[in-house]
């Protein structure tokens, strides 16, 4: 094994606190964000215990949280719109994205295109930082009066306008974030233009790394719109602008104090603008980690992966003009309804080439079903049916149906749950050996994977369901007081006692985590899956710099299995 | 191991990494400023009245502060020209001025604020209005952002000049190079459409 030369000579603080390593910062990336996705799951149980069980005291655990939020034990609603509004930001700004980019980004991409580090390390660090900050200032709005924000994680007005002062807290947070975005963002990218070792064309890149290029330049150019509409929601609740608020509003027999001429749907248009391309930003690079894991386990080339790539391009293009299809029964007329309607359709096409495209990689090849592979493979299924559910809801007519209802959490779920937080879960199942020296536990992982796969859909198949009979998706009974509702009303329990088994089988990835840290098997090589990119030509963990001799690329990506060659992989480091 | 392109170009790609970020980095800013003037677009089109910039804003004051910002933008040139000749008192000559004109800038528009404010027009007066403070605001912000990185440059940070002044007057040219965006935001986007029309 190799053997780079680690800096001692950095004071602790300087190597491990506030670094400029990529992949320390990854590694405080993926901490954090799992400790936030934990977080947000978390207030997910709670909220599904009120719906399941409504107005019934959470036993043990529910007096902790005073009599503000849950007195008796007894959610109020408040405290149940608040949980809403969080679990959504919290999973998507301050889990899923830092995950995604922050951490596999972080610490794949320079690996993967044989570069010593970022192109701009100390952004990378303030990148971080920023992040931290935002994520800090979010879980503080739980403290404030009136508690966090509580509008939903889209914020619409003029709710949120009027809402306490949480949502000023949310507000400043995402500003954090957003800037935090925008350093990692344009860091991504010079990396990856600039960065690429010798004979790192651009067809030799792998998937992983389209995928990451692609969601940076979502991330540049989509997030800024909600900088600028967040700093105006902030100037209609601080200065009482009206940039979104109408003439003569009354709340609770009070008169507001504005002079009105806004329009709340300028909110929804610059909200989606980013929100939209945003989604994109959840599951590109999770395809790329299940691209990675799919082409390593099933020791061939993936196949058509040139199409992949052209197909991930045109994703990103599209994504940026289909927004409104979050917005037609804004009244916004049937020309534009139209337009959307067709991008809409547009863009589910390059998604289904890039998974049929594995899942014909999948034909013929000697597949091994370590646990890494078990998740990427459940992800391709279960991202088939949350794509499929989608195409409705793009659709005009029947998205007047399923609008607001549990169809759409039940759709994007499926989307972001068992599509791209498998992918995180198979991802750190795969490189694990790569920063520890050391393999996760197989056997904790089936425990793992088989209950998670069963309760996902457990949890998010009944909504769809739910969904279709008409149960809006905002209920803070679940839908009990609807007549509408009744028939499908058992379901909410199936789906909360899944989730809570859900959460249980979680426990054993935690224990792998910590126990493989530890006790795990050790790696005898640098490169344990017999795989064939630049990440696993580096030391184990790799040190300060990465590559102890210079790279040199010599072919593709995924050259499994070539005839005639001495093994069945072929890395793009060796001649 | 360093990073390379820093100062040198990568030949395939025709950049060196700063260049390159800076200009995503504007890419990103005009996204930025392109929401607000579509928001300003959209809050005009759908207003059944609409206050003129001349009768509630204060032309010869912009029209004051725009000479001051492409006087800076010059100057900031100058600045970048002088590392190029080598020539350090002459770099520190150009780039005071252009820090004087920034500051300048931002006394003229608190004094623009402040005018307003006497006669009791706020950001919640109207629309017009909030737009006015909104996106002068966040202008003035990105004013001081430069004017932050441009003292770093012209004070602490000119010690690069004897070190190492290639790299330096890459640095110069880089936060030139947002000067100007910011400049022209005001020139060509900001002035022409809140004052004018």
């Amino acid at each position: 094994m190799l053997h780079a030369h680690d800096h001692h000579d950095l004071p602790f603080w300087r190597r491990y606190i506030f670094s400029t390593d990529h992949k320390i910062i990854g590694l405080q990336y993926g901490i954090t964000a799992w400790i936030f996705l934990l977080l947000g799951f978390c207030m997910m149980l709670l909220m599904r215990w009120q719906l399941a069980y409504p107005g019934q005291p959470l036993p043990g655990i529910g007096s902790w949280f005073g009599e503000d939020h849950m007195p008796g034990g007894v959610m109020l609603p408040e405290f149940y719109n608040q949980l809403g509004a969080m679990h959504g930001t919290i999973m998507v700004f301050l889990g899923i994205v830092p995950l995604v980019v922050g951490a596999f980004g972080n610490y794949i991409v320079p690996l993967q295109i044989g570069a010593p580090d970022m192109a701009f390390p100390k952004l990378n660090m303030a990148s971080y930082w920023s992040y931290f900050t935002g994520g800090v200032v979010m879980l503080a709005s739980f403290f404030l009066p009136g508690g966090s924000a509580s509008s939903g994680w889209t914020s619409y007005p003029p709710l949120s306008v009027i809402a306490p002062i949480g949502q000023t807290a949310w507000i400043i947070g995402m500003v954090f974030l957003i800037t935090s975005s925008l350093l990692g963002a344009v860091n991504f990218i010079v990396t990856i233009f600039q960065l690429r070792a010798s004979g790192m064309t651009w067809m030799r890149l792998p998937f992983f790394v389209w995928a990451q290029l692609v969601t940076a330049f979502l991330l540049l150019l989509a997030f800024p719109p909600l900088e600028a509409a967040a700093v105006m929601q902030l100037m209609d609740r601080v200065f009482h602008t009206s940039f979104f608020m109408p003439a003569g509003l009354i709340v609770s027999g009070q008169h507001m104090p504005y002079t009105g001429g806004g329009s709340v749907l300028l909110w929804q248009h610059l909200f989606w603008f980013l929100a939209h391309p945003e989604v994109y930003v959840l599951i590109l690079p999770a395809m790329g980690i299940v691209t990675e894991i799919i082409a390593n386990n099933i020791r061939k080339p993936i196949w058509g992966l040139k199409s992949m790539v052209y197909s991930i391009i045109v994703l990103g293009f599209l994504s940026f003009i289909v927004w409104a299809h979050h917005m037609y029964l804004t009244n916004m007329g049937t020309a534009i309804s139209s337009f959307f309607q067709i991008t809409t359709m547009m863009i589910s096409i390059p998604s289904v080439i890039i998974l049929t495209c594995l899942f014909i990689s999948l034909w013929g090849g000697s597949i091994r079903f370590n646990v890494p592979m078990l998740f990427a493979l459940a992800f391709l299924p279960m991202f088939g049916i949350g794509g499929l559910t989608g195409l409705p809801l793009g659709l005009a007519s029947p998205d007047i149906h399923l609008h607001d209802t549990y169809y759409v959490i039940g759709h994007f779920h499926y989307v972001v749950a068992p599509g791209t937080i498998f992918a995180l879960f198979a991802g750190v199942y795969y490189w694990f050996p790569k920063i520890t020296g050391r393999k996760m536990n197989e056997f904790l992982g089936h425990l793992h994977f088989w209950p998670s796969l069963v309760c996902m859909n457990l949890i998010f198949f009944p909504m769809l369901i739910q969904g279709l009979a008409g149960v809006s998706r905002r209920l803070y009974d679940g839908g009990a007081s609807y007549a509408h509702a009744q028939p499908v009303l058992y379901l909410n329990q199936v789906m909360s006692i899944a989730a809570f088994i859900m959460a249980a089988a979680q426990i054993f990835f935690i224990v792998n985590l910590f126990w493989s840290m530890f006790k795990g098997k050790r790696v005898t090589s640098d490169n344990p899956w017999d795989a064939t990119t630049l990440e696993w030509a580096t030391p184990t963990p790799p040190g300060h710099g990465n590559f102890v001799h210079p790279v040199e690329v010599y072919r593709g990506p995924y050259e499994y299995s070539v005839p005639g060659a001495p093994k069945d992989f072929s890395p793009q480091f060796e001649k | 191991m360093e990073i390379p392109y820093i100062v040198e170009e990568r030949p395939d790609t025709g950049f060196n990494n700063a260049t390159l970020g800076i200009w995503l980095f504007l890419a990103s800013e005009i996204m930025l400023f392109g929401a607000l003037f579509s928001s300003y677009i959209l809050l005009r089109t759908s207003a059944s009245q609409w206050p003129s910039g001349a009768s509630d804003l204060n032309i010869p004051l912009a029209t004051l502060n725009t000479f001051i910002l492409v006087f800076s933008s010059i100057a900031v040139v100058f600045a970048w020209a002088s590392t190029k000749e080598g020539n350090l008192a002459k770099f520190k000559k150009w780039m005071g001025i252009a820090l004087l004109c920034g500051l300048g800038f931002l006394v003229v528009k608190s004094i623009e604020y402040k005018l307003e404010f006497i006669h009791h027009r706020f950001p919640s007066t109207n629309t017009f209005l909030a737009l006015y403070f909104t996106m002068t605001g966040i202008h003035a912000m990105h004013i001081m952002g430069g004017l932050i990185v441009n003292s770093y440059l012209w004070g602490p940070g000119c010690k690069m000049f004897k070190e190492d002044l290639s790299h330096f007057s890459h640095r110069v040219e880089i936060a030139g190079i947002y000067w100007h965006f910011v400049d022209l935001l005001w020139l060509i986007f900001l002035f022409p459409v809140l004052y004018l029309l």
